[in-house]
């Protein structure tokens, strides 16, 4: 059979964002595929160069807008780098909390992509339900709910608010009971196992090789994690074990994700009982001197998030350079991808847990 | 109405006669306030089926289109409303763009919008559709939508709520009931 | 400071840093050098002697980042590494200077996949170009663009 080109995109019901994916298909089996971004770029890294240095920080929110706290607080730690800033414990303590709370956030919404790709609508309503839960959490704390502006250059931008500790508890039991729920949902329908396992095989040599980080990484047995390995924020205090899985196809990668969700409920309730009370926030140098450099690198939720910065010596910066961790791994997925049919690309792709947004920037 | 033609009715050809006798009913039919009469029954009904079914592309761009996804679910729930979202340009009414659109996507959307069968509407939701947002002095992002393609509703917000995206459906709906256009021959 | 994890014979940044300045004692000037971070200046020409010494022999698996930077009124562009060491748990940044009128630099595509769409976005940004790429095309900017949009000389908040 003669073998054609197939564009997938830029619009496509696959719910990861505005991208294109070639595919060259034999029949029903794909030999090579080519993925064609930059439908999202906005030049988001020379914007920056004539902005102020916080208000930079809302910029950062809508890098990756599924986890904007992430993005945010990964700009405020870069820049503490580079301004050498100290920031107060409790505003760590803080940041452990949410920063956990968006990681629980960014995995249902990825679990609820990743329903809608494989054509079941439950495994899209459950999850954005409770979702919603944590973002009343964060709505109740900072006033939005997808794109928060609250990390600061120095700590946070306030306290918690009343009965902080009470809400977190409830929304956390009542979410591990769900979570059993949906887990028992996916892992005992034979038809989701029959489409995630021995789908997109990606090897611990390839993926360490090709860059790919985070739970895709975890998912092909490699044993790394920033908040272990390079610790920032208080998560070297707190008892958490990291979640790997050793087979290395789509399904591994959804369960890493699964068991990452549970990890992030323990590690919020270990921060809530040790949090004591202080300040918030420190006062910040407002200019950088030119040519200093200072740089952070974070577990997104995506992988290994990282920026890089250089300072121009006013109240701007001279360079700001954003590593996005699902920029190397779309660069990775004709990998994941060759050989398996092209019904198969939904469940590949949405295991890997794309967001458009911090790709193109 | 051509009536001095009658008498030669005979003497036309199967297409002329079609051709004519086509004509003669159809003002015949505007003329005595038939078609006015069946509108002003219709145009209601039609109305009402039109916008109770907006149904938008599944096109989700940028943040917003996560408020769009919160809009579809348990909470926000807005399917009630008719709003179900189709994969194919064809099958839709309504194109909701959610998000900065970049000089590579344009050519792209105005395909989108052209191939989308009248009656069609624009939705331009958050503040990159309408303006550019926050990224208006970018090299690469288009200032505002409706720059190249007509815009009906606008939904400021970045992002907007998900009530607020509602809230701006119901204004399209108040907008197409405005227009209560009855179909009985074409206009 | 206890690093958790660390595989027996892991090295921190220290030694690593007296391992290649003793292998590269002219190419390259460490400034700085901690228990997890490794700082240093190479020069064009040993960057990929560099870099295949440190995968090879200092376990350096994973390119963490490769940018751009442009320094307009030094007359000259940067490219800046940062590539991490799962089993020593270190970061290395590694800066490279070019002239300004003809930057190209070798690609270390060939030694990690992952630095490859790195360098793509850098060219199509910067114009940097790398030596043996598999693929230098337009990345994020539209096909047929003819600028480099992150010089400091293009003038962004042209309208489209």
């Amino acid at each position: 059979m003669a073998e054609m080109w197939l564009n997938m995109g830029p619009q496509h019901p696959m719910t990861h964002g505005l991208w294109n994916l070639r595919v060259k298909v034999d029949g029903e089996t794909m030999t090579e595929a080519e993925p064609v971004i930059g439908y999202l770029h906005r030049g988001w890294e020379k914007i920056t160069e004539s902005r102020k240095y916080p208000q930079i920080i809302p910029m950062a929110d809508r890098l990756c807008y599924g986890a904007s706290m992430s993005w945010s607080h990964l700009y405020c730690l870069t820049i503490e780098d580079l301004m050498e800033v100290e920031v107060p414990d409790r505003a760590k303590w803080i940041r452990t909390i949410v920063l956990e709370a968006q990681r629980i956030g960014s995995h249902l919404m990825w679990l609820a992509a990743l329903g809608t790709d494989l054509g079941s609508y439950t495994v899209f309503l459950y999850p954005v339900r409770e979702r919603e839960l944590f973002l009343d959490l964060m709505q109740n704390l900072c006033g939005a709910r997808m794109t928060y502006n609250y990390p600061r250059i120095g700590g946070v931008r306030n306290d918690v608010p009343a009965n902080f500790e009470r809400d977190f508890t409830r929304v956390l039991n009542h979410f591990e009971k769900r979570l059993s729920d949906y887990e028992a949902l996916c892992d005992q329908s034979t038809i989701f196992r029959m489409r995630m396992e021995d789908v997109g095989y990606l090897s611990a040599e390839k993926a360490k090789n090709l860059g790919v980080t985070g739970p895709n990484l975890r998912g092909s047995g490699v044993d790394y994690d920033v908040r272990r390995d390079d610790p920032y924020e208080m998560y070297d205090q707190v008892d958490w074990k990291v979640c790997v899985e050793k087979t290395c196809d789509a399904y591994a990668r959804y369960r890493v994700k699964m068991d990452e969700m549970r990890e992030s409920c323990n590690i919020i309730r270990q921060c809530i009982k040790k949090m004591k009370p202080g300040a918030i926030r420190v006062k910040p140098p407002r200019t950088a001197p030119k040519g200093k450099t200072g740089w952070a690198h974070v577990e997104d939720p995506r992988g290994e998030g990282f920026m890089y910065v250089i300072g121009n010596g006013d109240d701007r910066p001279y360079r700001l350079k954003v590593r996005s961790p699902i920029f190397v791994t779309v660069s990775a997925a004709p990998e994941m991808l060759v050989g398996y049919k092209v019904a198969d690309v939904p469940a590949i792709m949405g295991s890997v847990d794309m967001c458009l947004g911090e790709t193109d920037r | 109405m051509d009536l001095r033609l009658a008498p030669h009715a005979v003497a036309m050809s199967s297409s002329e006669f079609l051709s004519w006798s086509g004509e003669v009913m159809d003002q015949l039919m505007r003329y005595s306030g038939v078609k006015k009469a069946v509108d002003k029954l219709t145009a209601p009904i039609w109305s009402w089926a039109i916008r109770n079914a907006t149904v938008p592309l599944h096109f989700g761009i940028a943040c917003c289109a996560l408020e769009m996804a919160a809009a579809s679910g348990p909470r926000f729930d807005a399917e009630r409303l008719g709003m179900i979202y189709r994969s194919s340009p064809r099958q839709t009414e309504v194109l909701l763009v959610n998000g900065w659109v970049t000089a590579k996507l344009r050519p792209d959307l105005r395909r989108l919008y052209e191939q989308m069968a009248e009656p069609r509407w624009v939705v331009a939701m958050g503040e990159c559709a309408i303006s550019g947002g926050p990224w208006y002095d970018s090299h690469n992002t288009v200032q505002g939508v409706d720059t190249f393609i007509p815009v009906d509703v606008y939904i400021p917000g970045c992002p907007p709520r998900p009530e607020a995206m509602i809230d701006g459906f119901m204004k399209l709906h108040k907008k197409i009931n405005k227009e209560m256009k009855g179909t009985f021959l074409q206009d | 400071m206890e690093r958790i994890g660390l595989a027996p014979g892991g090295k921190t940044g220290e030694v690593l840093a007296q391992e290649i300045v003793q292998r590269f004692p002219q190419d390259v000037t460490v400034t700085k050098a901690t228990h997890n971070r490794l700082y240093a200046k190479v020069d064009k020409a040993a960057l990929v002697g560099l870099c295949t010494y440190m995968r090879d022999s200092l376990d350096f698996e994973h390119v963490t980042s490769v940018g751009g930077v442009d320094w307009l009124e030094e007359k000259k562009m940067q490219v800046v590494y940062h590539i991490t060491s799962y089993a020593n748990k270190v970061t290395a940044e590694l800066v490279v200077d070019l002239p300004r009128d003809t930057p190209e630099v070798d690609s270390i595509t060939f030694l990690w996949g992952g630095a490859n769409w790195h360098e793509r976005e850098t060219w199509d940004m910067f114009g940097i170009v790398f030596v043996g790429h598999p693929k230098l095309e337009r990345l994020l900017n539209p096909d047929g663009t003819e600028v480099f949009p992150f010089r400091k000389d293009f003038v962004s908040g042209r309208r489209v």
